[in-house]
């Protein structure tokens, strides 16, 4: 199965797709080695989903070219469908079938029953930790289950066929803070084996788990790189994290100064990226000049975030779109 | 195949798990047949009925008493006056008026001939068409055995009408079948184009086309439970067509069920038809009544005959498999026809049905 030898796992160039006078992706281009997570951000509506689906072989790209697990996604299709495992949004699963049902149901779709490695159905379980322990009766139907849980056997589904190739759009989307904590480290795992992993998500906490992210905004990338790379590109010099009496007036003297790029409110505190070659000295002299009160101040290191916000706001954006909330309003950060 | 299997198993499984549903396939058939059954009666019977009786003589209470002793109408009221007469139709306590006009008897000893009034509520269009017939067949009869002797009016046609299939002309034999059919029509097409839209808002239907089932697999795995189910409900409503009205095919029971698969096969098309073009269960629902089923009802020969509509809309009709199925239906139940009659309509049911299923699976694969 590894007749993909050393190129990408997953080759986007230039894809492009149209909704009638929409460009829901305009010429989005990246590769994913095998053995990596790579994470695609960005707003709802950004284009993730849809670059996925071209990805996955269920939408036909209007322009540019798509090759997953070394086949060309608009010639064949359906034979990329049998190398990757995919798992939507909705973590959909039939919910008036027990787990196991579903499991066989896609297995049999996949063809996954041979091989002779096994049950394919124990050993997806063993692996998303469905088995035994969690002591799940066996008649239990799958909406009456967690949301969590019902990840777990999104997951499960996805793998039966041992995929070299995984996406997984918005797989952490509802779920409590433990269990996508736990669902990262199962995706380690498989990236650890040798897969590629594409994942959505407008957590931008969990971006950083990823080796390589790539902000999408309205159909385009606007950044990508490793998230390491990217703060660092973003903010060359050091980042504060200021808590002083009022607000207010430090974030006004803060910003009136050339040296500081980036001053914004998080929390009750401040977080201001200086210039390169300043430090925090020249920082509580300034607040205590401007009557701020008394101000604690420590280095910090800058978040994703700050450096999307910061990526958001220099393209030119009016608004924030979004970056890192989603709809739901339940985007826990 | 196998994944065709387990598409199957998988539906049939929801859909056991599913206990409205299941109350909805195995109850709806019968209760459905009985209800309708029993409505679905356009024999006049009991027609409410005033006399005005002008005339006051024994020729005019014979007259009135041949109406009641029909068994069609039953003597409502008396009315003095015309309007008496207008008063029982508008306020629905009559439905038909006898008017003997005064000179009745007298015109019809001198061998005049008697007139004789009858007003019909019209607003109940179907009743009065037919209870106009009958009252007209009394009244005739009545001046023919009061007049045996009239002078021969010259050479006249002698036309007996004999009544094959139906002798009795009773609707019930005639809508029954009708019934039957309509169950097949509504459960195929609802029950089809409910469970893929239902999968489409699930997002399962994604799920599903993204795995490397095949679009032939997938349409033949959600056609194949329903028409299971449809054989199911038929049956059901077949057993109780026999129980209730003692109704049962003349025909060959087995070309039945061979037509009622061509038939449901098309139908299931349709269903999926709908399901490429709606996106939620409730628009999947006004979808087939609006543009499927209501028309379907009204224009293939349900109720109204084929050959009365203008030739625009009999085009159309030849494009719903009610039509055939109709005729196929009726003729199985009351004449025992076999293929060599029905072979057109079991051609037409089977074009169809291809027609139907291809146009469905053609915009399948646009959609996803």
């Amino acid at each position: 199965m590894s007749g993909s030898g050393d190129g990408p796992a997953i080759l986007a160039e230039g894809l492009v797709k149209r909704f009638g006078v929409f460009t829901a992706v305009d010429g989005v281009s990246f590769e994913v080695p095998p053995g990596r997570i790579f994470g695609l951000l960005g707003a709802n509506g950004a284009g993730k989903s849809t670059a996925i689906r071209m990805l996955c072989g269920l939408l036909a790209p209007d322009g540019g070219r798509a090759r997953v697990a070394g086949i060309d996604v608009a010639r064949d299709p359906e034979g990329v469908k049998s190398r990757i495992g995919y798992m939507s949004q909705k973590f959909s699963l039939y919910g008036d079938l027990t787990p196991r049902e579903n499991a066989e149901f896609f297995s049999s779709l996949y063809d996954a029953g041979g091989g002779g490695r096994g049950d394919p159905i124990a050993r997806a379980f063993e692996r998303t930790g469905l088995s035994g322990g969690a002591g799940r009766p066996e008649g239990v139907l799958t909406r009456d289950l967690s949301a969590g849980y019902r990840q777990r056997l999104a997951l499960a589904c996805a793998i039966l066929h041992r995929p070299r190739v995984l996406f997984l759009d918005e797989p952490t989307a509802g779920v409590d803070p433990v269990a996508r904590r736990r669902f990262w480290d199962l995706i380690y795992g498989f990236a650890e084996e040798g897969a590629a992993v594409l994942v959505t998500t407008h957590y931008l906490d969990e971006a950083e788990y990823c080796s390589e992210v790539t902000l999408m905004r309205d159909g385009r990338i606007v950044a990508a790189g490793k998230p390491g790379d990217l703060k660092r590109a973003c903010f060359p010099g050091i980042v504060l994290e200021i808590e002083c009496g009022s607000t207010g007036p430090a974030l006004e003297a803060l910003r009136r100064e050339p040296w500081v790029e980036e001053a914004a409110v998080f929390g009750s505190r401040i977080h201001a990226a200086l210039a390169p070659g300043f430090g925090s000295d020249r920082v509580s002299s300034l607040l205590a000049a401007s009557g701020a009160g008394e101000a604690k101040i420590r280095e910090t290191d800058p978040t994703l975030e700050d450096a999307f916000l910061k990526i958001v706001s220099s393209t030119g954006a009016a608004s924030l779109g979004g970056a890192g909330s989603g709809p739901t309003g339940g985007g826990a950060r | 195949m196998k994944r065709v299997a387990s598409l199957i198993r998988k539906e049939l499984l929801q859909l056991k798990r599913d206990v409205r549903m299941r109350a909805m396939v195995l109850v709806a058939p019968v209760m459905q047949v009985l209800v309708l059954g029993y409505a679905a009666d356009m024999d006049v019977r009991n027609v409410p009925t005033a006399v005005y009786d002008q005339d006051r003589s024994s020729d005019s209470r014979a007259v009135a008493e041949a109406f009641r002793a029909s068994g069609a109408f039953v003597l409502a009221e008396e009315c003095s006056s015309w309007s008496d007469v207008d008063d029982a139709l508008l306020s629905g306590r009559a439905e038909i008026v006898v008017a003997i006009p005064p000179g009745f008897s007298r015109d019809l000893r001198s061998r005049a001939s008697p007139q004789l009034g009858l007003v019909v509520d019209g607003s109940r269009s179907n009743t009065a068409a037919v209870a106009l017939a009958y009252a007209t067949g009394i009244a005739s009869s009545f001046g023919a055995r009061l007049q045996p002797t009239a002078a021969p009016r010259g050479p006249s046609v002698d036309a007996r009408i004999r009544v094959w299939y139906n002798p009795e002309l009773r609707s019930r034999l005639f809508m029954v079948p009708g019934i039957f059919a309509l169950l097949a029509m509504v459960f195929t097409i609802i029950l089809t184009a409910l469970a893929v839209v239902k999968e489409k808002e699930a997002g399962t239907l994604e799920q599903l086309m993204a795995s490397p089932l095949r679009r032939g697999e997938l349409v033949a795995g959600k056609l194949a439970p329903f028409l299971l189910v449809s054989t199911v409900t038929l049956t059901l409503a077949l057993v109780a067509v026999r129980v209730f009205f003692g109704i049962a095919p003349r025909g060959s029971l087995g070309l039945l069920a061979l037509l009622s698969v061509l038939f449901s096969v098309s139908t299931l098309g349709i269903g999926l038809f709908v399901s490429t073009l709606a996106r939620t269960q409730q628009q999947a629902m006004l979808f087939s009544i609006f543009f499927f089923m209501f028309p379907m009802m009204i224009l293939s020969g349900f109720v109204f005959p084929i050959e009365n509509m203008p030739a625009a809309i009999r085009a159309v009709t030849y494009f719903m498999p009610l039509r055939y199925y109709l005729r196929i239906v009726r003729s199985l139940f009351l004449k025992g026809s076999g293929l060599a009659v029905l072979w057109p309509e079991a051609l037409a049911l089977a074009g169809l049905a291809a027609l139907y299923v291809s146009v469905a699976v053609a915009r399948f694969r646009k959609r996803m």
